[in-house]
């Protein structure tokens, strides 16, 4: 953004939406929306509160254990569709219908069949994240030239080898693209897991703000993870331009 | 019924893709030692053959002999130089010449060491950290030569490893080939759509002919091998038989 001619940095637009929402929650337009200020000074006083603390750590759990699974299981998977066309058959019409399909609907029957504890928010998690991981994987390995894998095996590659050393660093940009939309999803995927099963995390602290309308709690909150979920993306935005140069060089 | 004057021999070679009947009969021996170059017009099966031989392909029927012994899958045996270079490109140049090591878990200082040998004798000292995309056409190619004569087999199979470098390169390469063969006690079988490069760096040129391919003759060059490399290209026998190959070769192209 440019004013008089000075270039301001990124995020100035930010400082001017902040200002419009203190002026308005001064004006108690709605009690709603309280000052912008009042939110920082509430967030100040609960960041070490142990309900906040708990539901942090209970949210990062189920965060990164959801992403976890998704990995592990969708990295594979997605190398193993991409090479074998008989594993390709079985899984691809499932995969793509879970990509497109309201997976908050699912929540419930989650629920019923695995509790309402962590245990099913890490499920909805993974379930978020897991699919675009396999698809874009899949792709990486679709697109993968010939003849490394011909390479590999006339030097007697074992299929471990192949599948460590070929298949999986000659889909890594297509890996990392798909992590990184599948770490947003998850970031989804928790939050919503955590308001239907709001028992858990931040589900409970919602419940417990928003029940005594207790605005500037329940924002501080809201600020608190969209601020995560942003910086994470844009972590893994930086992470992948490393592997860009390289996806553009290879072949 | 091989013997040990063949280091590879293919007898009754049969190939299918589907409808396209790509190899029919095909029998072929080649010597130790020596270099054979299969010409042939596009399409006719060279590659085809040439994996079959290093056991990526099954033929439908047929065998290989390596060494006298019947093979179907690749083995330490013989090592294959592509014509797309086929190098990693996460890797740097040491780690791709030692992959061939690595996948038959040789120790790392110990195959790094034998790498770098073959990174020197192909003249690409100083690159050993480099990676692929920072090199050229013919470096590259230099790569996956020094890649496959770092596993030490005694049968190398070139798939037109000189298609993608420039006319100079490409000179200077058949050069080299010329060399190494010398040097080395290799058997060497070459792929090549050059008539003037099968000519030039060959003992014995197997001639194929358009699908289903069969041998149809098979020319060794044999007066003009130890003249220098500059004095070949102008001798008499090596512009007859360029011209000869080229006669028997144009029927089929109109
Ligand atoms: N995977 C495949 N599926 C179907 N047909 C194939 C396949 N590979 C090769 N062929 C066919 O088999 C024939 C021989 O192919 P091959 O690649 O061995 O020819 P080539 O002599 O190496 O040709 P070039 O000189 O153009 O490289 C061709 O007609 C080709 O169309
Ligand atoms: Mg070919």
């Amino acid at each position: 953004m440019r004013i008089f001619g000075f270039k301001l940095p990124n995020m100035t637009s930010l400082i001017l939406w902040g200002l419009v929402w203190e002026i308005l929650g001064r004006m108690e337009v709605s009690f709603f929306l309280p000052p912008l200020s009042s939110i920082f000074v509430t967030l100040a006083d609960i960041y070490d509160s142990k309900a906040f603390v708990r539901a942090l750590s209970e949210t990062a759990v189920a965060f990164f254990g959801g992403l976890f699974y998704a990995l592990v299981i969708g990295i594979p998977l997605g190398i193993f569709m991409g090479k074998n066309r008989f594993v390709d058959e079985l899984f691809l019409p499932w995969v793509n219908m879970f990509m497109s399909a309201p997976l908050t609907a699912l929540v419930p029957v989650l629920m019923v069949l695995f509790g309402f504890g962590l245990k099913s928010i890490i499920i909805v998690t993974t379930l978020f994240a897991i699919w675009i991981i396999i698809l874009n994987t899949r792709a990486g390995v679709k697109q993968i030239n010939r003849s490394l894998v011909d390479m590999a095996n006339s030097f007697g590659a074992n299929p471990i080898d192949a599948f460590i050393k070929i298949y999986f660093w000659a889909a890594l940009p297509e890996i990392i693209g798909g992590i990184r939309i599948g770490f947003i999803r998850a970031v989804k995927g928790v939050i919503i897991g955590q308001l239907l099963i709001s028992i858990v995390g931040f589900g409970s602290l919602f419940e417990l703000y928003s029940s005594r309308f207790l605005m500037s709690h329940f924002w501080a909150i809201i600020l608190v993870l969209f601020a995560l979920a942003f910086t994470i993306s844009e972590l893994l935005a930086m992470l992948a331009k490393r592997f860009d140069y390289y996806a553009s060089k290879r072949g | 019924m091989s013997d040990n004057v063949n280091a590879v021999s293919v007898k009754g070679i049969y190939k299918n893709y589907g409808d396209v009947e790509a190899l029919r009969d095909m029998s072929l021996d080649f010597p130790k030692g020596q270099l054979t170059s299969l010409l042939g017009p596009s399409g006719c099966g060279k590659t085809t053959l040439l994996k079959i031989i290093a056991g990526l392909l099954q033929p439908n029927q047929g065998e290989v002999y390596v060494n006298g012994q019947i093979v179907s899958e690749p083995g330490p045996d013989r090592a294959f130089v592509f014509q797309d270079f086929a190098l990693m490109p996460w890797a740097s140049v040491l780690r791709n010449v030692a992959f061939g090591l690595e996948l038959r878990k040789v120790a790392k200082s110990e195959r790094e060491d034998i790498a770098r040998k073959y990174i020197k004798e192909v003249g690409l000292d100083g690159f050993e950290n480099s990676y692929p995309h920072e090199l050229s056409g013919g470096m590259r190619q230099r790569v996956g030569l020094a890649r496959a004569l770092s596993v030490d087999s005694p049968v190398l199979l070139m798939d037109e490893p000189f298609s993608a470098v420039d006319e100079q390169t490409r000179r200077k390469f058949q050069e080299d080939l010329l060399q190494l063969v010398k040097e080395e006690s290799k058997t060497f079988i070459f792929v090549t759509h050059s008539i003037e490069e099968a000519v030039y760096v060959s003992d014995q040129v197997a001639i194929l002919l358009p699908r289903p391919s069969r041998v149809s003759e098979i020319i060794k060059p044999s007066s003009f091998k130890n003249k220098d490399v500059d004095s070949i290209r102008k001798d008499s026998e090596y512009l007859d038989t360029v011209e000869k190959i080229w006669k028997s070769l144009r029927s089929y192209v109109e």
